[in-house]
Parts: C-alpha cells; structure tokens; sequence
C-alpha cells in the first residue's frame, strides 16, 4: 500500500518558536490516524502543512502521491478547529456552495441524505444548530466532497459526549462506506481510542511514536523491578520510554525487541493512554531517575 | 441479527471481543446457519469503531469456519455451535468426576490420568471416524 501522507524533514518555524522539527514519517492509506499530543505540540501546523494552508519553512509533505497543492487538494478534506462555518447560511445553502467551489467532484446530493439521516433540518440557519448539530454538518461538507484523505482538527473538544459519539459514528459510517483515510487530532488518546487504528504522537514539534494500535499495544509493556544504580539493562527491552522511580522499586514503560524473560521484572500490558502519556513524559526518562549512564 | 457491543476496559482487543459475541450467539442457538451478520459499516457506525477491527473480526470468524463472506450479500452463518444442553453436560461431567476420583484411588497421578483419558478419546473417534 502506497502511504496517503509522506513527510520529509518537514519543519516549520514561526518567530521565536519552531512549531515542527524535522518530522518524518508516513501514514499508510486507509487507515484511521489518532494524532495526539498537548495542546502547541504543532498538530493544528501539521494538518495546516498537509492541506497547504501552512507553508513548510524547510522539508517537504506529499498528499496521495502528489506534492500538496492545487493536484492534491481535491482529493483532500479538511475541517479546521471549531469547524468554522458561514453562521447565517443554513446547511442547504452551505452545500450549495461547497458544489459552486469545488466542482464536479463534489456530491451535495450524497451530503443532503447524510444530514437528513442524522436528523439535521437542511432549512436552518448554522447558528441556530446544536454544538454537535454544526460539526455534524462541517463533517457532512468535507465528506460531501468525497476525499480520500480527510483531516479533521480537534473535532471532538466542543462536543459533549453524546455528540462525540454521534459525530464519531457518522464517521465511521463515511469511512466504511468507501475507502478514506482519516488523521483526526485530539489532546486526549481516550476520545479515539476505538476509532483509531494508527496512533501518532507529536510533542514539541517532534513525532515521538507512529504505528499501528494493535503493534503498539503489542511491543510496550511496564516493568516493574528493584531499584537501580545505573540504566538497567533488560534483555529484550529495545527502549526505555519513561521511567519513575518509588522508594522500592522503580517502573519502567517500554518498547520491547523482543521476550522479556528477566525474573527481576515483573510485566504488565498497556493501555493505548498509558503508551501516550509515556512518549509525552520526559525528553530523558532516565536522567530523572538519578542513573548513572552504563559504561559502554 | 444480533447487536455488538464493546467494552472500553475490557483487556480483551476490540476485536476478539465481537468474535467472542458471535461465537457466544451460535452456541446459544441466536444465530444459526443462513442467518446474516450485520454489515462491516451497520457494525462501525453502531458501536463506534473502525471498520478494519469489524473486518478482522469477521475475518477471525471466516478463518474458524464459522461465517463465509458472500461478495454483494454479506456475511452468513455457515456452522452452529450449539451443543448439548447444560444439563445433559451436567450429567456427563458428573460421570467423568467419578472416574477420576477411581484412577486417583488407584494411585494414577495427573499426567497419567491425562494420559489414560487422551488416549481412549483418540482410539475411540478415530475407530468411529474410519467406520
């Protein structure tokens, strides 16, 4: 499978401060992207660079096997933070317009029958809609355009949790319905945890993980063990990815290389939150726990 | 019909969990063979997953034999997995505890018992197989 989004060294730097560092990565197509980090991790800039709105300052994003730009973009679907939307048109209105700017390719007909089946007047104006009602129709518009790559920035914040959930299986329905891949982003891994298959975790700037949900789950594990004096070395622990230390023992969240059969180690599986909040806890797990380096 | 549900907290990969749902229908005798499964899309939009962990799972249940996907139709129940009833088990495993409480009393430890018992299930159904 050829990935829907490639970057290469992409960076991108405002003033003072550098909002992506050299991220590389790609996502493989079809597959339903968590991109998660804390709020100025430089997700809103990432999905900005995928759609063009944002101009890299170095390295280069291809979208769909096309450098992003005007060959690209009608193949991409993009719903901003908020889901900012014309507040005085109502949802007829809105698809009429997204058909005027955007072409043939556009399908107000499929866009009208989704929001009939939601339960969404098409004769009423968007300010006058529930919070979950807007984003149901902002999430109708980018669909309505029939994307292969949709990309949808924090969708879920404003939306209460019944409106999560509606505003989710719609669109999973979308995503079952005919081929698309999905990079939806979120300060919390919870919120997309059964929706997602690929999990990506970007912290100041930097992709700190990206892979599949299930192999993720796969190769992390807790180890919970005697307290050190120096980096301990596990055999079959390929890295250590946050550690925390009590006045017996110490934890360590790792990736493993390979089986752990140390007995000094006791293993534990891991939540998909547990990964996260793991690649988002410290830059040098180890050096907060006083170790020495092992000699090499 | 039936309908999926899946549990957050559960230690048990979303997947795995709708399998074992539609295992637990078929030895319950709610499903049965011709009957339809939902569609991959009718089973992401109502429990709120990603269609690929439907389709692992419906792809776990046609590697057991148990469903056969039918391109254009959907996804049928080709085997039942209902079986005796409870108290029929019942009785038997009464039976069974007996026997062995006889081979410990005639001093056979566990492995042999396993042993004793593995190898007269084995002669038994192969004798019936061949017939």
């Amino acid at each position: 499978m050829s990935p829907a989004l490639v970057a290469d060294r992409l960076t991108k730097r405002y003033r003072r401060t550098v909002a992506l560092d050299r991220c590389s990565f790609a996502i493989p197509e079809r597959t339903i992207v968590a991109l998660v980090g804390p709020n100025g991790a430089g997700k809103s800039t990432l999905l900005g660079c995928a759609t063009g709105l944002v101009r890299p300052t170095e390295g280069t994003v291809s979208v769909l096997g096309a450098p992003v730009g005007d060959r690209a973009l009608p193949r991409v679907g993009f719903v901003a933070q908020d889901a900012p939307l014309y507040r005085n048109f109502t949802a007829d209105e809105l698809l009429t317009m997204g058909a005027k700017l955007n072409g043939d390719e556009f399908d107000g007909a499929f866009g009208r029958a989704r929001l009939e089946e939601v339960g969404i007047p098409l004769d009423r104006r968007v300010d006058r809609l529930s919070g979950g009602q807007h984003a149901q129709v902002a999430l109708c518009l980018a669909l309505a355009k029939r994307p292969e790559l949709l990309l949808l920035d924090e969708p879920l914040a404003s939306l209460d949790p019944l409106a999560r959930r509606e505003f989710l299986s719609a669109l999973m329905d979308a995503a079952a319905e005919r081929p698309m891949t999905v990079i939806l982003s979120s300060h919390l891994v919870a919120d997309l945890e059964r929706v997602c298959d690929q999990l990506m975790v970007l912290r100041s700037g930097q992709v700190k993980v990206l892979g599949a949900t299930d192999d993720l789950q796969a190769t992390h594990k807790l180890l919970v063990g005697p307290p050190q004096r120096r980096r301990p070395r596990i055999a079959g622990v390929g890295q250590i990815v946050s550690a925390s230390k009590a006045e017996r023992q110490i934890q360590l969240l790792v990736r493993t290389s390979g089986d752990i059969v140390d007995p000094a180690w006791d293993q534990f599986d891991v939540s998909l939150e547990d990964i996260v909040l793991g690649y988002l806890a410290a830059d040098r797990p180890i050096e907060l726990l006083d170790l020495e380096e092992a000699d090499a | 019909m039936i309908g999926f549900h899946v549990s957050a907290s559960s230690a048990v990969p979303t997947y795995m969990q709708l399998v074992e749902q539609v295992r637990r229908a078929l030895r319950l005798g709610r499903l049965e063979p011709g009957d339809r499964l939902p569609t991959v899309r009718e089973v992401a939009a109502a429990v709120t997953i990603n269609p690929n962990t439907v389709l692992k799972a419906y792809r776990e249940l046609e590697h057991e034999g148990l469903v056969e996907g039918r391109p254009g139709q959907g996804t049928f129940v080709v085997r039942s997995l209902s079986g005796p009833s409870p108290q029929t088990l019942d009785k038997l495993r009464t039976s069974l505890e007996s026997w062995v409480d006889q081979a410990r009393a005639a001093g056979l430890e566990p492995v042999h018992i396993r042993a004793v018992v593995d190898g007269t299930i084995g002669s038994l159904l192969d004798a019936e197989e061949s017939a």
